[in-house]
C-alpha cells in the first residue's frame, strides 16, 4: 500500500475571506440563500395565517411544517410524523399520505435539504454553532452521531407501544414552528434549550447527534441525486471544507474521491463547502454529471 | 475472544439500557400529555378522544379554515395536548357552518370526513345549571332555547305550571340526541357565568344500563316477551306444548300503551 504515491497536489492554500463587499456576498451565496428559504417558507405560512395572501384567489400557504397545503391543491406532509401516525396503527386520510409522498420523493432527490434549508431549528443550531466556535468551548462529553438513529428507532417503537406519534408529541422542531406561525407557546423554550445543548454541551449536539428527523431524512438522502461533487485532481487537502461542515464525517475525501461526490446520507447540502474551498473543488451537481472516474488522478493507477 | 464477546455483550447491554431509561421517560411525557383532554371541545367531525390526537398531526389547517376564528391552537399550558385543536364556545361557538369548513381542511381524517351533516356533529353536550339558569328561578329567558341552531330539538322548553299568583316555569332542556355541542347556547346565556355550558358528555352523561326494564313504554322488550308468538306450525312435539298466553299476567290498561 505504501508504494503507492500520493498524487502530487498543488500547495496547500488556506480559504482567504474575501474584503470586498462583492466578493463576500459571492461567497455567502448559499447562507444567504438559506436563510431566505428558510425564512421565506416561515412567512408564506405566516403570511397565509394572518394577512390571508392567496395567489390568484388561492390560499397560498395553508398549515405548518407538519402538514400544509400550497394554493389549496398540492397537499404536502412531512413524512416522519405520518410514519409516525402509521405505526400508532391510525388510519389516515389520503391527503396526508399524498402530501407525505410528495415530500418523500421531493426529498430523495434533493438529499437532506430539510434541514439545513427549511427547518428553522438550523438557525438557532447555526447561531449556537458560530458562538461556540468564537467562545472556542469544549465538548461536555461525546455521544456517537449514530445516536440520532437510536432516537429514530425508538420513536417508531414508541409510536406502536403508545398510540400516539411519540417524537411529534414532543418534538422541539413542531413547537417551535408552531410558535413562530401560530405563536402557541413551548417554542421557545425549545429552541432555547437546544441552543444551550449546542452551544454549552455539545457541538452540533441536536441536528447532528440527537434529532431523529434528520436522521430520517439523512437515511432517504442516501440516495439523492443532488450532491455535492468532489473535484479530487484540484483538491489540496487543506481541509477548510470540514472545519466548516456541521456533519464532518461527510466529508471523507478518500471516499469522494473515488465516487466524485459526497456520498454520505447525513449531508445536508448546505454548501457551507462550496464557497469556502479555495480550490473551487466542491459544487454541487446531480448524481449522473459525476462519475466515479472523474476525480481519479492518473498516478493513482501507476505502480 | 471470550473476553471480546463478554465486553461486546455489556456494551450491548448498556446501550439499550440507555435506550430504555430514555423511552421509559420519553413515554412517561407522552401518557402526561395524552390524558389531560377530556375538558377540551373539539371541531364538528373530530374522532373520539384517543385516536383523534393521534391521528391530528397538529398543523392549524381548521384553525385557519374556521371563518368565526372559532378554533385555537392548544397551547401548553392549555387543557389538551399542544398544538391540537379546540374551542371555547363562551368566547367563539361554533357556527355549524353546512360545508364544515374545517373538517374539509383536515389532511390526516383526524375530522372524520364521514359527517356530512352539521347537525350530527357531536362536539359536546349543553348542560343547565338549574340554579344559576333564569328560567328556572322563575324568570322569563329562553335565550338558549332562542339561539338554538337545532331549535325545538336540542333544547325545548317546559311550561311548568306553578302555584297561584306566581307565572309558570318555562325551563329549558337539553336533548343528547339532536345538541351538536356547538355552544351557541353557553355564547348567549346572560348570566354572568354561563348557566348552560357545553361540556365532553363523557364527563356528564349517564347510562341506564340494559338490565332495567322500562315496563310501561309499550315497545320495550319485557313487554314483546308476552306477546303471542308468530305462528309457526311444526309437526309433533310443537302440538304438545301449551299456547302462549295473549296477555301476560298482570297485564291491564295502565301499561298497554294508554298513558303515552
Amino acid at each position: 500500500m505504501s508504494t503507492v504515491p500520493e498524487p502530487t497536489r498543488k500547495m496547500v492554500r488556506l480559504y482567504a475571506p474575501p474584503t470586498t463587499l462583492g466578493g463576500r456576498l459571492r461567497d455567502g451565496r448559499y447562507l444567504i440563500l438559506r436563510r431566505a428559504t428558510q425564512l421565506g417558507v416561515l412567512l408564506m405560512f405566516f403570511g397565509t395565517l394572518h394577512w390571508g395572501w392567496k395567489i390568484a384567489g388561492a390560499t397560498l400557504l395553508r398549515g405548518n411544517l407538519s402538514a400544509s397545503e400550497f394554493l389549496g391543491v398540492v397537499p404536502m406532509a412531512d413524512p416522519f410524523a405520518v410514519l409516525q401516525q402509521l405505526v400508532s396503527i391510525h388510519a389516515l386520510h389520503t391527503t396526508v399520505l399524498m402530501g407525505a409522498a410528495l415530500l418523500l420523493v421531493f426529498y430523495a432527490v434533493a438529499g437532506r435539504v430539510f434541514c439545513s434549508w427549511v427547518c428553522p431549528m438550523n438557525m438557532v443550531t447555526d447561531l449556537a454553532g458560530w458562538l461556540r466556535n468564537k467562545l472556542k468551548l469544549n465538548n461536555l462529553f461525546r455521544l456517537p452521531r449514530d445516536t440520532r438513529f437510536w432516537v429514530m428507532g425508538s420513536a417508531l417503537v414508541l409510536s406502536a407501544l403508545m398510540g400516539v406519534a411519540a417524537f411529534e408529541w414532543v418534538s422541539p422542531i413542531s413547537m417551535l414552528h408552531r410558535e413562530m406561525i401560530y405563536g402557541v407557546g413551548a417554542g421557545l423554550s425549545a429552541a432555547l434549550g437546544i441552543f444551550i445543548f449546542d452551544l454549552l454541551i455539545l457541538k452540533q449536539g441536536w441536528c447532528g447527534h440527537l434529532c431523529p428527523l434528520g436522521a430520517f431524512y439523512g437515511l432517504l438522502g442516501k440516495t439523492a441525486l443532488l450532491r455535492v461533487r468532489f473535484d479530487d485532481r484540484s483538491c489540496t487537502r487543506c481541509g477548510e471544507c470540514v472545519r466548516v461542515c456541521p456533519e464532518p464525517q461527510v466529508l471523507n475525501l478518500k471516499k469522494a474521491a473515488e465516487s466524485g461526490m459526497v456520498t454520505a446520507g447525513a449531508c445536508t447540502n448546505c454548501a457551507r463547502c462550496i464557497p469556502i474551498c479555495p480550490e473551487d473543488s466542491l459544487d454541487f451537481a446531480w448524481r449522473w454529471n459525476a462519475p466515479p472516474s472523474h476525480g481519479a488522478p492518473q498516478p493513482r493507477t501507476q505502480p | 475472544m471470550q473476553a471480546r464477546r463478554r465486553e461486546f455483550l455489556i456494551k450491548a447491554a448498556q446501550g439499550a439500557a440507555v435506550a430504555a431509561c430514555g423511552g421509559l421517560i420519553w413515554a412517561q411525557l407522552l401518557r402526561r400529555e395524552a390524558v389531560a383532554s377530556v375538558l377540551a371541545l373539539r371541531p364538528p367531525g373530530a374522532l373520539a378522544e384517543p385516536d383523534f390526537a393521534a391521528t391530528c398531526i397538529k398543523c392549524g389547517q381548521c384553525v385557519q379554515a374556521c371563518p368565526y376564528h372559532t378554533l385555537h391552537m392548544a397551547r401548553s399550558e392549555d387543557d389538551a395536548p399542544i398544538g391540537t385543536p379546540y374551542f371555547v364556545p363562551r368566547d367563539i361557538p361554533c357556527y355549524m357552518c353546512s360545508d364544515i369548513p374545517c373538517q374539509v381542511a383536515c389532511p390526516t381524517g383526524a375530522l372524520a370526513p364521514e359527517l356530512k351533516d352539521i347537525a350530527k356533529a357531536r362536539m359536546g353536550l349543553a348542560v343547565i345549571d338549574a340554579e344559576s339558569c333564569l328560567s328556572w328561578q322563575g324568570l322569563r329567558c329562553e335565550v338558549c332555547y332562542r339561539v338554538c341552531p337545532v331549535k325545538g330539538k336540542a333544547i325545548t322548553i317546559e311550561n311548568r305550571p306553578r302555584e297561584i299568583s306566581k307565572h309558570a316555569l318555562f325551563v329549558p332542556h337539553v336533548h343528547s340526541q339532536a345538541c351538536t355541542g356547538c355552544g351557541m347556547c353557553e355564547d348567549a346565556c346572560p348570566t354572568e357565568k354561563a348557566a348552560i355550558r357545553v361540556l365532553n358528555p363523557k364527563l356528564v352523561q349517564g347510562k341506564i344500563g340494559s338490565h332495567y326494564r322500562l315496563g310501561w313504554q309499550s315497545d320495550t322488550p319485557i313487554t314483546q316477551e308476552f306477546k303471542p308468538p308468530e305462528s309457526t306450525p311444526s309437526a309433533g312435539s310443537a302440538a304438545a306444548e301449551p299456547p302462549a298466553p295473549k296477555t301476560a299476567p298482570g297485564m291491564d290498561v295502565l301499561n298497554q300503551g294508554i298513558d303515552p
